[in-house]
């Protein structure tokens, strides 16, 4: 077990590396610069700055220099548009959609696990169909119509909620909601799936016989496996919450990462722009690694395989 | 996998049987004639509903099915100018800057419904050949491809379309500039073409992975097999093995699984515009229009409404298609 979470390290960092070097040069290959949007700037004055921000220099030495501040000192650099330290901005913005991030995936947990056992358990009911027709919805729906919809039908008829704003825990919930849908559904039907696929099995119909309580059943004998599946898509659904929270941050105007990225997309910021791609990758590292260790405690099979 | 029970005259294939059992699927039978007619309005009847971008300020926000009189002058010969009214028939309303909310919506509905087929083209071709290169090679080849795959996985998908994405439009512009300058290519046409297709080759370009990983699990237990050996023993080269004999027989379930990744090729191109990375005006798409919505949902709702439903319904008959189509080729994973 630590040799195979030793190896993830390993591989994550290595992804890290990719990561880093492939936004570097796909930034550097990107047409303008920082200060192409800058109005009335004089040639000289640009040439100034592009040497303050160490610019000028061709692509692989600035590539070598940053890669060694960042190994060395920790540190991200500095962005030109907003004139402060990268760090400092990721700081201040990534608890917004940490918790965001962390509230909607616990909207989908709730929501999906137990409507997927459900409709395992209630298979071809009416509680199977309602259930995974709302899960059809929760994927065919985007987030950026739902939550103009909550928006406009809860926001504004509701004095508790706000339209738009990041100021006390209420507000944080229909922004959860917005994002954590989508998941949901997917939770849902993986959910659905993978009970099915263990409550027809011998050693169910066994304790069925013995009779042992329906709930019992669930709870002990068919739960951790019929998890599996949900489990194994906790990775990409880390991954769907980074990139969901781009338009939800938008939409509820929350002060998190994602507008970051986008305005240091748009402004060729890219001191900015690799140190909102590095986070993001580190997130999704960390998170797959913390999937990857929860699967395997869960399937024995799988742990032995390690 | 034929259903030995049901073998005709004629003989049965996994196409034959699939389509059979596709049939008697309603929703799914439902979701692809309404298909059929979505292609059809944006494609065809799109071009009826006239210009999508000619702005008409006296007529913003037009009800749902009101008509406005639209009054041009209209120069003559001898300089004087004659003032000519047109009737113009809002279906759906108009929006914003008057436009026509029924012609932006089947224009930005020829996007959307492009980038679904356009990128999953890209990403087909691509992940069918590396899956099958790499389960083919096997050894070290395989092991280093499937890390680089195992690699990109981990990469946060949106992230690198839209960088990749705008590193893209700035060679197909100059792409679109030298075709219109030296091989007198039409010029609104091809840079609109420029236009979008970044957004498409950026999505398709990154969006293989999955179809990699599947095929070369099919390509690895088919290469065991006898008619597999058999085509190796008689010294056929490897191209002709992996392109005539392997690759065909792995086409049910990537199919499978490209008509899954249409609808959420979908997604991702409206996200990225709903976000203003995507399409650019003058150009639209369902996720600009949603976008456009949003801002004045409070007095304006059917702008958001609208779009929204054309997406929303679209998207719903991808996937019960999706899903018709997963259960009627492969029965043994369809649901009980």
């Amino acid at each position: 077990m630590i040799g195979f979470i030793f190896r993830r390290v390993l591989q994550g960092l290595l992804v890290l590396f990719v990561l880093y070097t492939l936004s570097f040069f796909l930034i550097k290959a990107l047409p303008g610069d920082a200060f192409t949007t800058e109005k009335a700037m004089s040639p000289e004055a640009k040439e100034e700055q592009m040497k303050r921000f160490g610019l000028d220099k061709p692509w692989v030495i600035q590539y070598g220099l940053r890669l060694q501040r960042l190994l060395l000192q920790q540190d991200l650099g500095i962005s030109p548009k907003k004139n402060r330290k990268v760090s400092l901005i990721l700081q201040q913005s990534f608890p917004a959609s940490v918790v965001l991030g962390l509230n909607a995936f616990l909207v989908a947990c709730v929501i999906g696990i137990p409507l997927g056992i459900f409709s395992a358990v209630r298979k071809n009911t009416w509680v199977d169909y309602a259930s995974m027709g709302f899960a059809m919805i929760g994927i065919c729906v985007a987030a950026f119509i739902i939550g103009p919809l909550l928006q406009t039908q809860v926001a504004m008829r509701l004095p508790a909620f706000k339209v738009a704003g990041w100021d006390n825990p209420v507000d944080w919930i229909l922004p959860a909601i917005t994002l954590g849908l989508a998941p949901a559904a997917y939770l849902a039907r993986l959910t659905r799936g993978g009970m099915l696929e263990v409550l027809g099995q011998d050693f169910v119909r066994t304790a069925q016989a013995k009779g042992v309580p329906p709930l019992t059943i669930i709870t002990r004998h068919t739960l951790r496996g019929g998890l599996i599946p949900s489990v194994a898509y906790l990775g990409p659904a880390f991954a769907y919450l980074i990139s969901g929270s781009f338009v939800v941050e938008t939409i509820f105007q929350v002060p998190g990462m994602g507008r970051h990225f986008i305005d240091a997309t748009i402004d060729r910021d890219e001191d900015l722009l690799l140190g909102c791609v590095l986070y993001y990758g580190f997130l999704i590292v960390i998170l797959n690694l913390v999937s990857d260790i929860i699967q395997a405690s869960l399937n024995p099979r799988l742990r032995e395989s390690l | 996998m034929a259903d030995t029970s049901t073998v005709t005259e004629k003989g049965t294939s996994l196409w034959r049987d699939a389509w059979l059992r596709l049939r008697k699927n309603k929703v799914a039978v439902v979701s692809g004639v309404f298909l059929i007619v979505m292609f059809l309005l944006c494609f065809v009847a799109a071009w009826f509903t006239g210009d999508p971008n000619e702005q008409d300020l006296a007529n913003k926000f037009a009800a749902v099915g009101s008509s406005s009189e639209n009054i041009q002058q209209v120069r003559q010969d001898d300089g004087s100018s004659i003032k000519e009214t047109r009737t113009l028939l809002h279906l759906l309303g108009t929006d914003q800057m008057g436009r026509d909310l029924l012609s932006r919506i089947l224009f930005g509905g020829q996007v959307s419904l492009l980038v679904g087929l356009i990128a999953t083209s890209v990403a087909f071709v691509i992940g069918i050949s590396y899956g099958a290169i790499s389960g083919y090679a096997g050894g070290r080849a395989d092991a280093i491809m499937m890390r680089a795959v195992d690699t990109l996985y981990a990469i946060p998908f949106l992230v690198l379309v839209i960088l990749l994405q705008e590193v893209l439009s700035g060679s197909t512009s100059e792409v679109a500039t030298w075709l219109v300058k030296h091989w007198k290519f039409p010029d609104e046409t091809t840079h609109r073409l420029a236009n979008i297709l970044p957004l498409f080759l950026a999505i398709g370009a990154l969006g293989w992975l999955t179809l990699a990983r599947i095929t070369r699990s099919q390509i690895l237990s088919l290469k065991q097999q006898e008619f597999a050996q058999a085509a190796i023993s008689l010294g056929l080269s490897p191209s002709r093995i992996l392109f005539r004999h392997l690759i065909p027989n792995t086409l049910g379930p990537a199919i499978v699984y490209v008509t899954l990744t249409i609808p959420s090729f979908i997604m991702y191109e409206a996200t990225l515009s709903f976000l203003g990375l995507g399409i650019k005006a003058p150009d639209s798409s369902w996720g600009v229009l949603i976008k456009d919505g949003a801002n004045y949902m409070e007095t304006q709702p059917m702008l958001l409404i609208l779009p929204a439903l054309f997406f929303t319904t679209t998207l719903f008959a991808l996937n019960f298609l999706g899903d018709g189509l997963r259960d009627a080729l492969d029965p043994k994973a369809a649901k009980d």
